[in-house]
């Protein structure tokens, strides 16, 4: 382990300008073009670490999506207590008629 | 509080103390002392009524439980019904959960006493608590350094001495690298054994709940206390705790470690020479020791760098203005979103959901995220090999010892360094904790990390009991 | 329903039919999975997204799951959850638990009452969304002025099940829609109600020239009833093969079909790439049932229209004419085959224990359930024997579903006591004196005026005669009176 040591060449590409733009865009935050460039930067440096393993041969293990081996974890249909409402309304920054209020949504999804 | 938690909690239930006694002097060490930062909000009225509570069943001669009247600290991205929660961000700010996090009811359940929840990095992202939409906290043995992170409000508490014991969580080293830059013991408790129900999520196949302590004994009580299956958390396991609290006094004799030396070499000369004493103190208390290479540790802070950002970029989508927390106001309700997200995330925030994101989106998933996770089987592979030759295994938890506020600001990926030690044991989910064992030339504390096969927490803490009553001197805190 | 497609063109369709589970709770949580309660009632931290709260996932919708795969004929296997992630303000963590590349069930198949067969690609679970109301403006989504959201159904289970691209007609897409509603409520997993939104179907359509690879899909959302998805359909295809044959090409996009304006419209979404990063849930652990559940689950599935239809038609000798095998389909549909089987069992003969319920019991449906199986089928046979004519009978149908009570004695309240022979040739001798145009035009062959004659007769005699007896009274008369001549 060498901490702050020479990084070794990695065939991953760089990450430019656009691919930031557009995982920020993915992500719903906007970034001003000064953070565009820091950010791109800052990341690029830290994929460019992390591919490392982009070229690591370890062969075909199966990918390790959780620690535990369980399956099959279930709970039987059963009611459980509910929220009040109006302490749950009470917390979102607008509600209306019983609901949450949001502004108009300009496409439909889902 | 000069007083540990085994000793305070014996007093109260013998009503030889009163718990309000020991509340009071909780909350005048914060009052007088926590220029350090380490607290978001103080409970002192809800702690006091607690206490009184306590004192009162004790008067009618009932137990209060093991932990009667201990005060502890809650990091603060842990769910307290009706007291802010808001994991030092911006977005959260003013969010009062309608729920207990499990571990919170089970402490409460044991007679403890919640006197505040303490300052950490942004979601928990980070370490050095620099993260923190209400600024930084000092480490007690020295105000110019982190305290580490992300519990480094929960480290520093307990080596200021405001409580014996706090609660962080531990995504990557988030507990253990906090301890032992602040001279004071955490345990990442096996995957599974402490719900995380309740504990507002970072990566969710890696985040654990666990203690931090003034002694190991302590750590072992309190985590025997937030142990245990929980219905509410599919994830944690069934069967019996392992018996941790007995176990520290327990002798060590013919206990085969392994001394890795990945989590020696890369460490400064310092720390390096505190690791390499605390095996030979193992040696001398009868344990086998040998040397270990586990090559795979060194590929652990990548994969883990793409692992964590990836859950956490969808763990905290739901932060949207919508339903709780901080909203910006736009004519649309995507403007709306990302207005809200761009002022209430911070920098450390929004870079890890970027990268996270970039990892899982298409054209890039099998390349990073799926590899990443490959990797992570190649990890806990490497930890099996070793436990098929040793019982635990011993390294350093962090490269340095504290480092000054500042200094990684402007360099994510020297910051993300000093998780490098840490980061295998919640790749593989296996229990790792951090004892002090002696400090650097400048009395800066280090802290040696034991490792223990999933479910051997019993093994962890004899260990680690052993290096306790071996270690050099403690410095007070400056 | 006919598809109004040029010569040369064929219509490709693949249904995804999204239908909510009838479990007593939520996918993940314990908030009641229930319809048209106050908003936001029904909501705990979990289906609300708050933060810190964790999934668990409910035995029941994963077994009502199971037997929706059993009864496609889907094998079983092991599953993961998947998160889908995507922004939308009625989904609470701003993404979905789904499942992606390993669902519960796969490769199954649906034979329609036709005997063709739907290929069924897979049948996953995953969780419904909240519900956005668009208050002002238009109203209409982007020009209203504000959304309101209601978390209720959030979380509410829902198995997805995807078709194959096997559908060529809309109206084998309609008799598709309903066979799998007629599964979905006989096996117990759904209510299948379209208009409450249980059960809810997008249609991918494309059109071809015919022996030509599939051409581009749209997807179309919003079809509540199965009357606007064949419209839906008839006139996607249509679009589709102007579009094409005006020399332009199909764009894969996702379309709103619009009711009252019997069109599909694009909706127009910002030009954004479905991006939605799915990765697996780590908050869930796999499902892996073994081969003792997917037995038990097989084992207490209700018997399926087509069995059920099956065991009707058997009661024909195997050979019922087309007309009694579409009331054979309504009757299983509307869950009456046990009447119809009941009343044959008690010895009522089976072409009018179907029709009678088919049609006079099916359309008091609500009052089926306590129908006196009993009464019903001595009533049957004492119309099959002519005691009752076919109007009598109904009317005392009418009333043996509203009160119950003996066939016998409501008919002989309504007066409809049968006459004796004499009274009838009286009446009918009289009725015919008065009619003598008709009475020539019947005696001359004309078949049309009998009905003329024998609704006089009904009315001289207030519905009591029996129409049989009456039609023949009317042919002994006519022998009689060429005999004469
Ligand atoms: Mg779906
Ligand atoms: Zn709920």
């Amino acid at each position: 382990m060498s901490p702050g040591g020479a990084l070794p060449p990695h065939s991953v590409p760089a990450l430019g300008p656009e691919q930031v733009a557009h995982v920020a865009r993915l992500a719903r935050l906007e970034l001003s073009p000064e953070e565009l460039e820091r950010y791109t930067e800052q990341l690029d440096a830290v994929l460019a670490y992390a591919a490392e393993i982009a070229d690591l041969d370890i062969g075909d293990l199966e990918p390790m999506s959780h620690p535990l081996p369980l399956s099959n974890v279930l709970r039987d249909d059963h009611v459980a207590a509910c929220l009040d409402r109006d302490s749950v309304l009470a917390a979102a920054p607008a509600a209306e008629d019983h609901r949450f209020r949001v502004p108009r949504l300009l496409s439909e999804e889902g | 509080m000069s007083d540990l938690a085994l000793q305070i909690a014996a007093d109260v239930r013998a009503g030889r103390r009163s718990a309000r006694e020991v509340v009071e002097e909780s909350l005048s060490l914060i009052a007088t002392g926590d220029d350090i930062h380490a607290f978001l909000e103080v409970l002192a009225d809800e702690a006091l009524a607690r206490a009184d509570a306590i004192d009162r069943s004790v008067a009618d001669g009932e137990d209060p439980g093991p932990l009667a009247g201990v005060p502890i600290a809650l990091k603060d991205n842990l769910c307290t019904r009706g007291i802010p929660t808001t994991c030092s961000s911006r977005i959260l700010a003013g969010w009062r959960p309608p729920y207990d996090a499990t571990v919170v009811e089970r402490l409460r359940d044991a007679g403890a006493v919640l006197v505040g929840k303490t300052n950490m990095d942004e979601f928990a992202m980070g370490s050095s608590t620099e993260n923190s939409c209400s600024g930084p906290t000092l480490n007690p043995r020295d105000r110019g350094r982190v305290p580490g992170g992300s519990s480094g409000g929960s480290a520093a508490s307990v080596a200021a001495g405001f409580v014996p014991l706090a609660l962080g969580s531990d995504t990557g080293g988030s507990i253990r690298q906090p301890a032992a830059l602040c001279g004071v013991v955490g345990v990442k408790p096996t995957y599974g054994l402490v719900s995380r129900y309740g504990l507002v999520a970072f990566a969710s196949s890696l985040d654990q709940i666990g203690p931090l302590g003034a002694s190991v004994a302590d750590a072992a009580l309190c985590l025997e206390v937030i142990a245990g299956h929980d219905a509410r958390d599919t994830t944690s396991l069934e069967g019996p705790v392992p018996d941790m609290l007995a176990a520290v006094e327990r002798p060590v004799r013919g206990l085969r470690v392994g001394l890795v030396t990945e989590l020696v070499e890369g460490t400064s000369p310092e720390v390096a020479a505190r690791v390499r004493e605390s095996a030979e103190a193992l040696a001398g208390a009868g344990c086998a020791v040998e040397e270990v290479s586990i090559p795979q540790f060194r590929y652990g802070l990548s994969a883990y760098y793409l692992i964590a950002p990836a859950e956490a970029s969808s763990n905290l989508a739901r932060f949207d203005g919508v339903r709780y927390g901080l909203r910006v106001d736009a004519s649309d309700a995507e403007a709306m979103n990302v207005a809200t997200r761009t002022a209430g995330f911070g920098p450390e925030v929004k870079r890890r959901i970027m990268l996270g994101t970039y990892a899982l989106s298409a054209g890039y998933y099998d390349e990073y995220y799926a590899k990443a996770q490959r990797v992570r089987r190649w990890v806990a592979n490497g930890f099996a090999d070793a436990y098929a030759k040793f019982d635990a295994l011993l390294g350093a938890t962090t490269p340095t010892t504290a480092f000054a506020l500042g200094e990684h600001s402007e360099d994510p990926l020297a910051m993300y360094r000093s998780d490098t030690c840490t980061v295998p044991a919640n790749l593989s989910g296996d229990p790792a904790m951090s004892v002090p064992f002696g400090t650097d030339a400048g009395g800066l504390p280090v802290g040696v990390q034991v490792f223990a096969p999933a479910l051997g927490e019993d093994v962890m803490f004899a260990l680690a009991g052993a290096l306790e009553r071996s270690a050099p001197t403690k410095e007070p805190p400056r | 329903m006919t598809d109004r497609l040029p010569e040369g063109w064929e219509l490709v369709v693949g249904l995804e039919v999204h239908c909510e589970l009838a479990t007593a709770t939520k996918l993940f949580c314990g908030c009641p999975n229930a319809f048209g309660e106050e908003p936001n009632t029904n909501v705990c931290p979990v289906c609300l997204g708050l933060p810190g709260s964790l999934p668990v996932l409910n035995r029941r919708a994963v077994e009502l799951a199971m037997r929706i795969g059993v009864a496609l004929r889907c094998s079983i296997e092991p599953s993961v959850f998947h998160r889908k992630n995507y922004f939308y303000p009625d989904m609470p963590k701003d993404f979905q638990i789904s499942q992606y590349d390993a669902p519960i069930n796969r490769g199954g198949r649906l034979e329609l009452p036709d005997g063709s067969v739907i290929g069924v690609e897979r049948a996953h679970l995953e969780e419904d969304t909240g519900k956005t109301t668009h208050v002002g403006g238009t109203g209409r989504i982007g020009g209203a002025d504000y959304a309101l959201v209601d978390y209720n159904r959030s979380g509410v289970p829902l198995v997805e099940i995807v078709s194959a691209p096997d559908i060529r007609s809309s109206a084998q897409a309609h008799a598709y829609a309903s066979e799998l509603r007629a599964i979905l409520v006989a096996s117990g997993a759904s209510d299948g109600r379209m208009e409450e939104g249980s059960m809810r179907v997008d249609a991918n359509v494309s059109v071809r020239r015919t022996g030509e690879p599939f051409g581009t899909r749209c997807e179309i959302k919003n079809l509540n009833s199965l009357r606007s998805l064949v419209r839906a359909i008839e006139h996607e295809a249509a679009r589709q093969v102007a579009l094409v044959q005006a020399g332009g090409t199909v764009v894969q996009e996702t379309r709103h079909w619009d009711e009252g304006e019997g069109r599909t419209l694009s909706m127009r979404s910002k030009e954004e790439a479905n991006d939605y990063r799915y990765f697996p849930e780590p908050d869930l652990v796999p499902l892996a049932p073994d081969e003792r559940w997917r037995s038990e689950v097989a084992a207490s599935l209700p018997p399926l229209p087509a069995g059920r239809r099956a065991v009707l038609a058997g009661l024909f000798g195997g050979s019922p004419t087309q007309a009694q095998l579409d009331q054979i389909r309504s009757v299983v549909t509307s869950d009456l085959d046990r009447v119809v089987a009941g009343a044959v069992a008690k010895g009522a003969p089976a072409a009018l224990a179907l029709a009678r319920t088919a049609n006079e019991v099916a359309a008091n449906a609500e009052r089926a359930a306590d129908l006196d199986l009993d009464g019903f089928s001595r009533l049957l046979l004492l119309e099959a024997g002519g005691e009752l004519g076919a109007t009598q009978a109904k009317a005392v149908l009418s009333e043996l579903l509203e009160r119950g009570g003996d066939p016998t004695a409501i008919a002989k309240s309504m007066g409809f006591e049968s006459m004796d022979e004499g009274e009838l040739r009286e009446v009918v001798a009289r009725v015919v004196a008065e009619l003598p145009e008709e009475w020539d035009k019947f005696l001359a062959g004309d078949s049309k005026v009998q009905g003329a004659l024998i609704g006089a007769v009904m009315r001289a005699t207030s519905n009591s005669a029996n129409g049989k007896a009456v039609t023949e009274e009317l042919a002994r008369m006519r022998s009689e009176a060429r005999g004469a001549s």
